[in-house]
This record gives C-alpha cells, sequence and structure tokens, in this order.
C-alpha cells in the first residue's frame, strides 16, 4: 500500500508544499522513498549534490526503521511527510514500532573502519537537525531539519 | 529495484559487475556473490566493477568494508572501478576513498596484478 498525498498552494507567494507518503516497512520501498524525494528537492532549490545527500540521509532513516524499530517486519507502515518552506525544508518519518532511545544514537567515530554503524553519520551530515520524539503513544516520530542557503543581494 | 549481479573471470581473478541501486533491500545480493567468489578461492584479487552503480548508502558500504577485510586475511586485494559520482560522494562522506583502492577502468585496475 502506498499512499501520496499532495498539498500545493503558490510557491512564489512563499506557501508552503507538503507531501506525504506511507510504504510498507520492506526494504524492497526504499526505492519508492527515494524516487518520491528527487523531485521535491529539485523543485525545492537543492542542487543535485546536496539532493544526493539528503535522499541517503533519509533513505538511512528508513533503514533504521525497518532494522530497529520494526525488528525487520515488513506488514508496518512508515510515513514520510516532506515540508518544503521557504527557509527550510523538513521531513519527518513516523513509525509504529519500538521506540528509538536516543540515548544510544550517536555516530560512529569514522577512523574505526568496520562495516555498518554509518546512517547516524550520513544523516548528520546532510541535515542540521535530527530530533527523536519518543513522546507518541505508539512508536517515534524522526524530524530531520535543512535551513535553505540564503542568497544575499 | 532489483540489482544486476554479473561474475566475470579475469587472469587474476574475478570482477563482479552491478548494475542498479544497492540498499538495505540488494546489498544481501551483493555479499551471496562476493560469498561465492571467496568459497572458490584461488584468486589474487576481486575487481568489483560500480560503474553501473548509480545509489549505494551504507549497507552497500558496509558489504564491500567486509569484501575488503576478507581480501586482507586471504591475502587477496579488492579494487574497486569505475565509481559514478553519487557512488564517490557516499564514499567521501564515510571518508573511505583513501581507504579503498579506486581505479577509473578496468585495465588499470588489471595492471600489476
Amino acid at each position: 500500500m502506498i499512499q501520496d498525498r499532495r498539498r500545493k498552494t503558490d510557491k512564489a507567494g512563499g506557501g508552503k508544499v507538503q507531501v506525504t507518503l506511507t510504504v510498507p516497512s520492506h526494504p524492497k520501498y526504499l526505492y519508492v522513498v527515494r524516487s518520491a524525494l528527487y523531485p521535491i528537492l529539485v523543485d525545492a532549490g537543492f542542487v543535485r549534490k546536496d539532493a544526493r545527500k539528503i535522499i541517503l540521509a533519509v533513505d538511512e532513516a528508513c533503514s533504521n526503521i525497518i532494522k530497529h524499530a520494526y525488528e525487520g517486519d515488513p506488514t508496518k507502515t512508515i510515513t514520510m511527510t516532506i515540508a518544503d518552506d521557504a527557509d527550510r525544508l523538513t521531513v519527518q518519518l513516523r513509525d509504529y514500532g519500538r521506540k528509538a532511545d536516543s540515548a544510544k544514537i550517536a555516530p560512529r567515530n569514522l577512523e574505526d573502519v568496520r562495516p555498518g554503524g554509518l546512517g547516524t553519520h550520513f544523516m548528520g551530515a546532510a541535515f542540521d537537525a535530527v530530533t527523536y520524539d519518543t513522546n507518541q503513544e505508539q512508536g517515534t516520530l524522526l524530524t530531520l531539519e535543512k535551513k535553505k542557503r540564503q542568497v544575499n543581494i | 529495484m532489483k540489482v544486476e549481479i554479473t561474475t566475470q573471470k579475469l587472469a587474476a581473478g574475478s570482477m563482479l559487475l552491478i548494475k542498479g541501486d544497492v540498499d538495505m533491500n540488494s546489498s544481501p545480493d551483493v555479499r551471496n556473490s562476493l560469498g561465492e567468489i571467496f568459497k572458490q578461492g584461488g584468486a589474487k584479487a576481486i575487481l568489483i566493477n560500480l560503474s553501473g552503480v548509480r545509489y549505494m548508502d551504507s549497507s552497500g558500504i558496509a558489504t564491500l568494508v567486509e569484501a575488503m577485510q576478507n581480501c586482507m586475511k586471504q591475502g587477496m586485494k579488492l579494487r574497486l572501478v569505475e565509481l559514478s559520482p553519487p557512488v564517490r560522494d557516499v564514499f567521501e562522506l564515510a571518508r573511505l576513498s583513501s581507504i579503498f583502492e579506486i581505479f577509473a577502468s578496468v585495465s588499470e585496475a588489471q595492471a600489476g596484478l
């Protein structure tokens, strides 16, 4: 089940674009998440390299939900909401699995070359703020925020 | 999205040619193909041609790090070939560009093996 709901207002007038997508918690749908994100990021004004970093970070966050929150159960859902405001991009990921333990989430030392543990580093590299809200009745709401670069005239 | 993996025999070993996105869904397929090469043994080197890979996440990186560690244990060389710009960006972000042997072409990667 994939739902795509768009609400679009006049961007030129400083309006907000919001897209919501719900995908099953199976790794094969990560491709759908990435494919949905790219045109929105380009439309939001991100250059290709930054867009790729953001997509990687969101993909890693979804992978973490599948692995840790749902412990590999492919029958659950992940809902992604992307809000494109004039000054920032916000991506929210909602799951209904085991709550994230933010005290245990930290990027690892990259000097220590070993398999795994890079996802948190990628999220921190792409976004200005990464917030885990576990005050939900069930699951976690992860918010990833990135400020847009201001062009001074 | 399905990943396509082809294994080619080379004079000094084997080359894995990967096409598609290497993510949490497809990296087990890459790991299995590498496992087959390790099982056969007798190779001096494994080349992994990434020219057809436009996306790689941390699970893909982890698979390559594992392969590098296995090669080191077995006295083999692991060489990565033709990284596309998106994959190169991921390697730089993970600060792994200097850890792997990376070559611009298959002929360059085969030199000196």
